[in-house]
């Protein structure tokens, strides 16, 4: 099993809720970092946690993607980690450069909290999703004010030429099928290696029955194996 | 000399609140006349908001124990035993005139409020609630305060990361100058650390930590217990800014602060900010304070004492430290970059003194501020009661689904998804059953225990008859929270109501008050905390008076809980606590009769029977716990067909009525008789067996299909997508957002 680590920051609200996720698959606590902290052990995968890490009085994540920590972060990722953003924790990829494109405002101008159906794209440059099957379905909740994902045309051909686009909204024939107005659909991203991914919605709260489904544990178990 | 040297005069009380006889009364204990400062101290500590002076006399009556109870009302919230060793504490609190001068900060520092006043005692938060009342769905402002208001209790609650699951919203034109917003906060705590605010220990030191303070919330409490008028829009500075990712760093750097055996004694800085903590930690601890002005960390330059005794800056503690802990204190705050001042001591003075700039610039005892805030006795006038309307003048001639749908498509009735979807249900990832059902219920995290949660108040019912209406409203928080599973423990209560000076609205408070108390006497629900909003009047127009319920129950496997939604084809649907050969309901005042009659005026309420809602109540929890019924609803708005409806939407199951076609009146599916609930059963038998146990009616009424239909008799067919779509619209539609 893989060696992960969580990352927390001043406003992470779901780092408990991930570290419980994980340590249910792995069966061991993950390593935790506080973001003042200036050196990180070796771990096969890091994970960024959901909130509002510093209130996101700012563009959200802004602040944390220059937090002392980001420095190991950044070593990690050209040493080849696996890393994990979910909601806040993507924010701040896109905002430290890791990942390309940027999270807008919803759509409609409101916080959205609700289940969504997602389509998980199985591509070679997809490492990180490598244990999911092409076009898996699957039902997870999204949590966000800023989940409106952008990119540039150029970007965003340059991604699809790459497989960079991993998850995205499944068009169910819902008016809201896409909850926040991201283009194309994207609801995650990976890196051009294939092992950082970025995702708006929260696996951690579709990982035991009580949450009225698994397949965020599911989504989880795929990552930690394929970072193991 | 500071301006606080200075003598006041009857004027500037009144200024603050304070009648002539109060004044003179300060003026009488004190032996002299106070300052500014101190007779702002006075006015805060004597405000309506802070003593309770109007009501006091009719609280004292609640019920407030029980062996479930550890601390009752006069601590920061209510603290009940939920079993192995932990403890639920929670509190419901108004922040009603903020909220309607400023909808976003006025409700997110209500929630930011209640949020500290559970922390504080030692309890991690893990649920929100919150009771909404806005005025006519077509008023000029009612778009505007409820976009503002859902999105502050979703801009505060989101961020600091406790999932909002529940709660109510209603309109009525009695709520277009006054709205309510009544938020409720629900933690967890081992039994044995919880922390109260009784000061102790002469020279132990005295600490201000979390947001400095500024000149935002002057006179806050003071604001909230006075009439409101056109011209108080112009108090929008009065109103304070909430900054949740702050409350979020003084929430965690608190409850570690509380972990590592460093405190005394701590109390968040709520209404009436530094005047109201320190002088309820002196004076519960029988001992005195000294706080020097000049270290309290400030926004700005040039504050006087009285700014700073009286502000209601958000997101603010004030802690009695162990002498030893100061190092181990600061080492807390320093990783949550946080402000901390070591601000005073505690004496054993008796008195609340405070220096600025090494003068005195107030000196008062404490037991006059606290004790001897005058306690009135209103004068109350019953209201007269009201004879219930004939079926026969309400019934309509149309068939059920056209009346049903006309319901649900109601503001009284329609799917509060549009509020809630703006809500995070989720984080925490403790949440087991989250809004749009009865009760809600969360994880006791890291156990299999569940505590379940809801507020309740019908208040068309308690206008017409403040006694019944009270009680329904407590007889409706026991049945949702029963319906999960849950068995009910205490209750909380927001009492939001008129001017208690004229005699017709302290008699809707006096009646309301004895039938709060008689329903948790009967149900074992004892008052644990509360909070009560007065003068919600605008202009001379009082609200629709709304004692709201907060209720929490728990259920000790929550494997074991229930929702309202239908699981399967091949289900018997019942009423329980109504026998096989009722045909007629009570109409009178019910959503059937406003909505399908037209009848817009007070008449009488359902009656509660206390004594059906417990015995009902005890056999739903044991066919819960013997897994007898997939799906329960308690019966309220709407009815028994209400109800049925709402299962089915739930769950994507039809449901073919089985009943005599003379037995479907319009009375029997939309009636609002009290103390029943609907249950699906995959087991007639054993469920029949034990009403006959239990000695309890039940009709048998329809069947569950696969059909996504409601058959509702005869030809009277109606597609749950096509329910679905009048519930679910209704709210977007009023909104603006139906198309995104």
């Amino acid at each position: 099993m893989a060696n992960v680590a969580v990352i927390s920051f001043p406003g992470s609200n779901c780092d408990r809720d991930i570290i419980t996720a994980v340590k249910h698959i792995t069966g061991t606590d993950p390593a935790q970092y506080w973001h003042k902290e200036t050196s990180m052990d070796k771990h096969d995968l890091v994970i960024l946690p959901g909130g509002f890490s510093f209130g996101d009085y700012l563009r959200c994540g802004a602040i944390a993607a220059r937090s002392p920590i980001m420095d190991e972060m950044m070593e990690h990722v050209w040493r080849g980690g696996y890393v994990l953003g979910i909601c806040n924790g993507f924010q701040i990829l896109t905002e430290a450069g890791i990942l390309p494109g940027t999270l807008m405002r919803n759509k409609q101008l409101q916080f959205v909290c609700r289940d969504v159906m997602l389509t998980i794209h199985q591509t070679e440059s997809n490492a990180i999703l490598a244990q999911c099957k092409e076009q898996m379905q699957l039902q997870i909740p999204v949590a966000h004010n800023e989940g409106n994902y952008f990119a540039d045309p150029d970007t965003l051909k340059k991604m699809a030429d790459k497989g960079q686009i991993a998850v995205t909204y499944t068009n169910t024939g819902a008016e809201n099928y896409n909850p926040n107005g991201a283009i194309n659909d994207i609801a995650g991203v990976t890196s051009e290696n294939g092992r950082v991914l970025g995702l708006m919605p929260h696996p951690e709260r579709k990982a035991e029955d009580i949450h009225g489904g698994q397949d965020g544990r599911l989504l989880l178990t795929s990552v930690i194996e394929a970072a193991s | 000399m500071t301006e606080g040297a200075e003598h006041t005069t009857v004027d500037q009380a009144r200024d603050m609140g304070l009648s002539a006889d109060e004044f003179d009364r300060i003026c009488e204990r004190l032996g002299r006349i106070p300052n500014l400062t101190e007779l702002g101290i006075f006015s805060a500590m004597w405000s309506e908001h802070c003593s309770y002076k109007s009501s006091r006399r009719w609280l004292k009556t609640l019920p407030i124990s029980g062996e479930q109870v550890i601390h009752g009302p006069g601590e920061n919230a209510g603290v009940v035993d939920i079993g192995d060793g932990m403890a639920a504490v929670f509190k419901i609190e108004s922040h009603n005139h903020p909220s309607f001068i400023e909808p976003y900060q006025g409700a997110a520092t209500g929630v930011g409020g209640i949020l500290r006043d559970v922390f504080t005692m030692g309890a991690r938060p893990v649920a929100l609630l919150n009771a909404l009342r806005f005025g006519a769905p077509d008023h000029a402002l009612t778009r505007h305060l409820v976009s503002g208001v859902v999105s502050g209790i979703g801009g505060y609650g989101n961020c600091i990361g406790i999932p909002t699951i529940g709660g109510e919203t209603h309109f009525d034109a009695s709520y277009n100058q006054n709205i309510l917003v009544n938020a409720m906060a629900v933690g967890l705590a081992r039994a044995d650390r919880i922390f109260l605010s009784a000061a102790s220990g002469v020279g132990n030191p005295v600490i201000y930590i979390g947001a400095k303070t500024g000149r935002d919330g002057i006179h806050g409490a003071t604001m909230a217990s006075a009439e409101f008028s056109e011209e108080d829009m112009s108090k929008r500075p009065t109103v304070q800014v909430g900054d949740p990712l702050a409350g979020k760093l003084l929430m965690e750097a608190s409850l570690e602060l509380m972990a590592s055996d460093a405190v005394v004694s701590i109390q968040d800085m709520g209404a009436a900010g530094l005047t109201s903590s320190s002088v309820e930690m002196s004076s519960k601890g029988g001992l005195g304070m000294e706080i020097d002005l000049d270290q309290v960390p400030i926004r700005e330059k040039g504050m006087t004492p009285y700014e700073i005794m009286l502000s209601e800056s958000q997101e603010r503690m004030l802690v009695v430290l162990k002498p030893d802990a100061t190092e181990r204190a600061q080492a807390i705050f320093d990783k949550w970059d946080l402000d901390f001042a070591i601000i005073g001591k505690v004496t054993d003075s008796g008195h609340l003194v405070l220096t600025a700039q090494d003068e005195i610039v107030a000196d008062l005892p404490l037991d006059p501020l606290v004790n001897d805030a005058p306690e009135y006795d209103r004068p109350h006038e019953a209201t007269p009661p009201l004879s219930p309307i004939d079926n026969a003048e309400l019934v309509q001639d149309m068939p059920l689904s056209d009346a049903l749908k006309a319901m649900l498509g109601s503001h009284f009735l329609a799917s509060r998804r549009w509020v809630y979807e703006q809500y995070d249900r989720h984080v925490m990832a403790d949440t087991v059953i989250e809004s749009g059902g009865d009760a809600a219920l969360v994880r006791v995290h890291g156990t299999n225990r569940g505590l379940a949660v809801t507020t309740d108040c019908t208040q068309r019912y308690v206008l017409a008859d403040p006694y019944q209406g009270a009680m329904q409203a407590v007889a409706e928080a026991y049945r949702n929270i029963t319906a999960t599973g849950a068995k009910p423990l205490a209750t909380t209560n927001n009492l939001n109501f008129g001017n208690p000076e004229k005699s017709a609205i302290m008699g809707q408070i006096v009646g309301s008050i004895k039938g709060m108390g008689a329903a948790c006497s009967a149900l074992n629900v004892p008052v644990v905390s509360g909070n009560v909003s007065l003068y919600n009047e605008t202009d001379g127009q009082a609200i629709a008076p709304a004692p709201v319920i907060g209720m929490v129950g728990v259920i000790s496997d929550i494997k074991d809980a229930v929702t309202i939604a239908l699981k399967q084809a091949g289900e018997t649907l019942y009423i329980i606590g109504q026998s096989q050969d009722t045909a007629d309901g009570w109409l009178s005042n019910s959503v059937y009769a406003h909505v399908i009659a037209g009848n817009d005026t007070a008449t009488a309420p359902p009656s509660v029977d206390l004594g059906s809602e417990q015995k009902h109540g005890e056999y739903i929890r044991h066919l819960i716990s013997q897994h007898l019924v997939s799906a329960v609803h308690d019966i309220g708005d709407g009815g028994a067909l209400a109800a049925l409806a709402e299962m089915a939407m739930a769950g994507n199951i039809g449901v073919n009525l089985t009943l005599e076609a003379e037995q479907l009146t319009h009375g029997w599916a939309f009636g609002e008789d009290q103390a029943r609930y609907l249950v699906a059963s995959a087991d007639p038998t054993a469920l029949e067996a034990a009403a006959a146990r239990y000695d309890i009616n039940i009709q048998k009424i329809a069947m569950t299909s696969d059909n996504m239909q409601l058959k509702l008799g005869g030809s009277d067919i109606i597609s749950i997508e096509e329910l679905n779509s009048v519930y679910e619209n209704w709210l977007p539609e009023l909104m603006g957002s139906k198309k995104q």
